[in-house]
């Protein structure tokens, strides 16, 4: 594994991605850290608090219900898009013409501005003129996400399972397609079964790319701002109010600047510390053979 | 069991391809067909929705502006990524692993938490509604990404091309031009790839940093929404525009995504 040459002139490649990051990352992140431990009356005038808006925040039970709606959120998408994603990619025919079309049209959800994903399932779920919509209450359901948090769950759910499910199968696919005939050869001689197979060959190849799309649906879901507020704007009430949408209420809605930029920094680390985790379990078995 | 597996795919695509039917066929309706109830496919089939797109230059120049401050991204974030990626699969420097971390937790940082501090640093520094400043706040999260993708593609190319080249007498960059970067072009466009579509995609970011010279086609539909009541079959049609750019990429990138991530770890 380690075959590295050891040479500082590493940094040199590095910089120009450095500064590029720095740039963009660091002083923002310094202006919210600012923001965060000060208040303001207007006219620039701003007076040290120390850490009152991060004890505030902590305590407000606003934000423990915006981070309990958000973990409810990330954990529901996580647990269908990523079975769904590998189930998918292994039902996918390893070869052929249809592959190729397969993944273009997988692909498409994909590359869609997500303010047009939240607009198109805004219209497309509308109960009076909307396919979805209407043909559920057609059916005898009564259905109206802009009426009932469960009903505005289940479409955002929908909807993001919609839009993400195929980065999974993208990457889950990839993984897939780097196993060589010969192992699937020498299985069937072994007599494998195909739960075995999976288990003991597709799982094992595909480790690297799940870590990927593990880590890249954990942090999306949980930054996910404008496809909720498009489709639903946190409501009714405050039934889809994920913690991105709470942020903003606070930080342009009322321009609260300190709590937001304390909310800002503790939904940061909280992020940061979840992806932590998600980094070091599932990377840290890599080293068995 | 085995016989029914294009099952599952094809109900799967039936599923995504519905709702951007919905939208396609929406974009060639009235507005009265629309709000007046529930109909599979347009009645009163009607191109007037793209007329007024292309020919009314705040609809069109969206269009432009996405495109430009999209491309500009893209071979910013691939270029920069290059080299860097190179230093992370070959080398082994001091704080390689601390700054490969850093670099993704750039990733994790919510757009939303930025979106204030980013337009009081564009409009500090003058690049406030430019397409340059667009292309460079999306790099906070496409070069992470792609520093990762290439990172994991290079890992999969042999050390030992590196060392041939070098016995052959390639000093580096002639190498690294004319020997590494062919190695890896399938690894260069999934990366494109993923660039193209994160910048494409992402508006929250777009949309504070403009005002009018650079403004976003996602931004103008949300302007349109809001101030002109609801031209729904204007939106979709929008809406059904926004999705070519991304096609045209998939098509082109279509046999690197298939075998393109094969080759690397990614």
């Amino acid at each position: 594994m380690d075959t590295k040459i050891e040479n500082q002139k590493g940094w040199l490649f590095v910089l120009p991605v450095l500064i590029l990051v720095a740039f963009n990352a660091i002083i923002p992140l310094m202006t919210v850290v600012n923001y965060s431990v000060q208040e303001t009356f207007g006219d620039n005038l701003f007076f040290f608090e120390g850490l009152k808006w991060f004890q505030q925040v902590l305590a407000s039970e606003r934000f423990h219900h915006a981070l309990g709606r958000q973990l409810l959120f990330t954990f529901i998408i996580l647990a269908i898009e990523i079975p769904l994603g590998v189930a998918i990619a292994l039902a996918m025919p390893r070869k052929g013409g249809w592959v190729s079309v397969c993944l273009v049209l997988m692909a498409l959800p994909l590359l869609i501005p997500w303010n047009v994903v939240g607009a198109m399932w805004n219209i497309f779920a509308l109960p009076e003129i909307g396919l979805l919509g209407k043909t559920l209450n057609e059916m005898g359901i009564d259905y109206n996400y802009t009426r009932e948090p469960f009903a505005a769950w289940i479409t955002l759910i929908a909807m993001d399972v919609w839009h993400w499910t195929s980065l999974v199968v993208l990457l889950a696919y990839a993984g897939l397609s780097s196993i060589p005939d010969a192992y699937y050869q020498a299985a069937k001689i072994d007599g494998a079964s195909s739960w075995a197979v999976f288990r003991y060959i597709q799982l094992p190849k595909m480790r690297h790319v799940l870590t990927i799309a593990v880590l890249l649906r954990f942090m999306d879901s949980f930054n996910i701002y404008t496809e909720p507020s498009v489709l639903t704007g946190g409501g009714p009430g405050n039934a889809t109010t994920l913690l991105s949408i709470d942020l903003v209420k606070v930080a342009l809605g009322q321009f609260d600047l300190g709590p937001a930029a304390a909310m800002s920094i503790i939904y940061f680390l909280i992020i940061l510390l979840l992806s932590w985790i998600f980094y070091t379990v599932m990377t840290g078995k890599r080293g068995e053979p | 069991m085995r016989r029914f597996g294009w099952l599952v795919p094809t109900l799967y695509i039936l599923f995504l391809l519905l709702p951007i039917y919905w939208l396609v066929s929406m974009s060639f309706k009235t507005t009265n067909e629309i709000l007046g109830g529930l109909t599979l496919w347009p009645q009163d089939f009607t191109l007037e929705n793209y007329r007024k797109i292309f020919t009314d230059p705040t609809w069109y120049n969206g269009y432009i502006n996405s495109i430009i401050y999209v491309t500009i991204n893209t071979v910013l974030s691939v270029t920069v990524a290059l080299p860097a990626a190179y230093a992370f699969s070959r080398y082994r420097f001091i704080g390689d692993k601390h700054l490969f971390f850093w670099l993704l937790t750039n990733r994790m940082a919510p757009a939303a938490v930025f979106a204030l501090p980013f337009f009081q640093l564009y409009s500090a520094i003058g690049l406030f509604d430019t397409h340059i400043a667009v292309a460079l706040a999306h790099c906070l999260f496409n070069v992470p990404l792609a520093v990762w993708i290439l990172e994991g593609f290079m890992s999969g190319v042999p050390k030992e091309l590196d060392e041939t080249a070098y016995v052959d007498g390639y000093g580096f960059w002639r190498f690294f031009g004319k020997i590494f970067i062919p190695t890896i072009v399938a690894g260069i466009g999934v990366t494109a790839f993923f660039c193209f579509m994160f910048s494409w995609v992402e508006l929250l970011l777009a949309k504070t940093l403009t005002s009018v010279e650079a403004k976003p086609i996602a931004a103008t539909m949300t302007r349109t929404a809001s101030t002109s009541g609801y031209e729904l079959g204007l939106l979709a049609a929008a809406g059904t525009l926004t999705l070519i750019p991304g096609a045209v990429v998939i098509y082109f990138v279509r046999n690197y995504i298939a075998k393109g991530f094969a080759l690397g770890r990614v």
